[in-house]
């Protein structure tokens, strides 16, 4: 028995020694993992010899990972906040954030009779703060003078998982309402005031509200595009009602001041065709790699996925919006950090 | 006389016999022992687990997590109560609804149902057991859920939006604490009918014969002898299925309405242990999110212990069978 044992396991090691391919392990946001799911085949069909996993799994879930060093790199909605970056700097492990897809939040909606509903921040902030209750509420109807409003109750839906669409949502909200600033603040999980239910995913809410007469949620807009869902035009910074799109989205994203870091929101951007509430998913990456040959083919499979047309036209064909060719340059400059 | 026969060399004395394998037997012994303290540990490991993983929170809230009814994760404010609540009420609702309903059938499938029909019945509520949690979510979502608003809560909400305990306009068609209980009610029927009938089939058919040989009518043959000696063992099948009902996920998560209030209409949506441990563990982001949810598991063992006590407590009050109270 001993003598099959020991060829047994000599079988497997060199078995495991010509799968000498790198693997890159990632975790993070389901909001981008279409697209790294695709760009982690394509890449590995090149023949470059490196194969990239990405687990999903949540931002929150990315985010505790790359800073405990279980993964080599981690998508997340939210960048990490002041303290956890600090913490990390000081054991040596500064995490780099780099924008790579743009996304948007739509308001869908459940009114009968009712197919191009438009909204402002202010409004959409009172009716997820309980205030205004009724689908023919004044603040509702000097919006839409061509619809007729039913005397309907507005039941809000919102996401019951911690989410980064629920984080660029409550960011909006906190933006356009100093009320909801002060009582609920914006995370990927918030106590939401008044009534309402909570959904899982956004197929969860945007099931719950397609059954709910009167019903009115929040989704990912690639989500409602895929699903033909309709949605709210909302009001930008610059009072036109815009509907949202990738285009719409990166006018937003144009318009942004990005500091050093890339940690940045952009919800409520200047701009007469700007989405206001869109925000953008990031690669978290440790700036000192553990395993040096590792750093170096996650070094180059990121500046595929930012130079390739390929890569770019990937994303494009699942609805993501790019992000601007002048931030890229900046992301490249800080891909070149990383040792 | 002598015998002339060889016979095989016997021993002259039993105590010189050959001893008989005894490995066989005490590896049975010490394997049994082993399956039977594996179940132990595996639940002290469980126990470990979700004390380490509390301690951050259990540090930071005390005792107030417990009476705490707020859920915000942007102040780190985090309360218990909401969740005790939703998970008490829908399984104390699943319950009243089950019970009766499993004593029941488990009633007509041993003593009134023709004897072709038992099998084939029995059969089908133990597939019913088989289906998967998310299966009976997703039914209880589109087809339970519609139904149920369109009918019962709607008619309710007009005609007695008085009473409070059924009071509040109806949120998101139909998502509240009652459906879910109705949803875990239909979940725990197939266990608790199926060990009910293996509780009524256990009583004895003499009690069944005394009884009508004293002049029974059906119902009080099925009174007297059969539920009062089966007493003690129709409470152990409900607290089967109470244990089963407390810690359903899945199905409760799809039509409870997943909002961390308390209310005292049962029409309004809530939230549960279980299902907020679901939701949220994937994305906590910060280490005071993640001990927190380890500390509601913590809690759910406690009140599903706690809830096991109290019953089995009860059931040894009840007098068992064989004793003179009918």
């Amino acid at each position: 028995m001993n003598k099959f044992l020991i060829a047994g396991l000599l079988g497997l090691l060199t078995l495991s020694a010509q799968a000498a391919d790198i693997t890159l392990t990632g975790s993070g946001s389901t909001f981008v993992k279409p697209a790294m799911d695709k760009w982690a085949d394509a890449y590995d069909k090149k023949g470059t010899g490196v194969k990239v996993t990405y687990a999903g799994g949540g931002s929150g879930t990315g985010q505790k990972n790359v800073q405990d060093g279980t993964v080599d790199f981690a998508g997340s909605d939210g960048p990490l906040s002041d303290a956890a970056l600090a913490i990390a700097r000081s054991k040596d492990n500064n995490i780099l954030h780099l924008p790579v897809v743009a996304g948007a939040v739509v308001i869908i909606y459940n009114v009968p009779g009712v197919t191009n509903l438009k909204l402002d921040g202010a409004t959409i902030a009172n009716i997820y703060l309980g205030k205004i209750t009724k689908w023919n509420d004044p603040a509702i109807a000097s919006q839409n003078p061509d619809d007729k409003l039913p005397d309907a109750d507005i039941s809000t839906v919102h996401r019951s998982d911690g989410s980064g669409t629920t984080f660029i949502f409550t960011d909006y909200l906190s933006n356009v309402s100093a009320d909801w600033k002060k009582n609920v603040g914006k995370a990927t999980t918030v106590e939401w005031p008044g009534t309402g239910v909570g959904q899982s995913g956004s197929a969860g809410v945007a099931g719950q509200v397609q059954k709910t007469v009167g019903g009115i949620g929040y989704v990912e807009l690639i989500y409602a595009a895929n699903n033909k869902i309709s949605y709210a035009d909302i009001k930008n910074a610059n009072g036109k009602y815009v509907t949202a799109s990738l285009d719409s989205v990166s006018d937003a994203l144009g318009t942004a001041t990005i500091p050093a870091d890339f940690r940045f929101s952009f919800v409520n951007a200047p701009g007469d065709t700007s989405y206001p509430i869109s925000g953008v998913t990031w690669l978290m990456v440790p700036q000192h790699s553990k395993d040096a040959a590792k750093g170096a083919k996650l070094v180059e499979f990121l500046k595929w996925i930012y130079n390739d047309a390929d890569a770019k036209k990937m994303a494009h064909d699942l609805n993501y919006a790019p992000i601007p060719d002048a931030v890229v340059k900046r992301v490249l400059t800080t891909i070149d950090t990383i040792k | 006389m002598s015998q002339t026969t060889t016979s095989p060399a016997l021993p002259a004395r039993a105590a010189d016999m050959a001893e008989p394998s005894r490995l066989g037997n005490r590896l049975f012994e010490g394997l049994t022992f082993v399956s039977a303290m594996m179940i132990g540990v595996l639940f002290l490991l469980v126990a470990y687990v979700l004390i380490d993983g509390a301690r951050l929170a259990m540090s930071q809230y005390g005792w107030e997590f417990l009476t705490n009814t707020h859920w915000n994760p942007v102040t780190d404010n985090y309360g218990a109560l909401p969740f005790i609540f939703g998970t008490v009420v829908t399984s104390a609702i699943a319950l009243i609804i089950a019970v009766p309903l499993s004593i029941g059938t488990a009633i007509f499938l041993t003593d009134l149902a023709p004897l072709r029909l038992r099998q084939p019945l029995t059969s089908i509520i133990e597939m019913l057991a088989a289906v998967p949690s998310v299966i009976w979510g997703l039914w209880g979502l589109f087809v339970l859920l519609p139904w149920l608003h369109d009918y019962p809560y709607t008619w309710v909400s007009k005609h007695l939006s008085g009473i409070p305990l059924v009071a509040g306009p109806i949120q998101g068609a139909g998502a509240c604490i009652m459906s879910a209980g109705i949803i875990v009610a239909i979940m725990i029927l197939p266990i608790v009918t199926s060990v009910s009938r293996e509780i009524l089939r256990s009583v004895p058919d003499l009690q069944r014969e005394a009884a009508y040989g004293l002049g029974a009518t059906r119902w009080e043959v099925t009174r007297i002898a059969v539920l009062s000696y089966a007493r003690r063992g129709l409470m152990g099948a409900a607290v089967l299925g109470l244990g089963r009902a407390l810690g359903e996920t899945m199905a409760v998560t799809m039509v409870v309405g997943n909002s961390p209030k308390i209310n005292a209409s049962l029409l309004q949506p809530g939230w549960t242990l279980a299902s907020v441990i679901a939701n949220q563990f994937g994305e906590a982001a910060t280490d005071i999110q993640r001990s927190v949810l380890f500390e509601i598991g913590l809690v759910l063992v406690c009140v599903t212990i706690l809830v096991n006590i109290g019953a089995l407590l009860l059931i040894k009050s009840i007098d068992g069978p064989g004793s003179r109270r009918a």
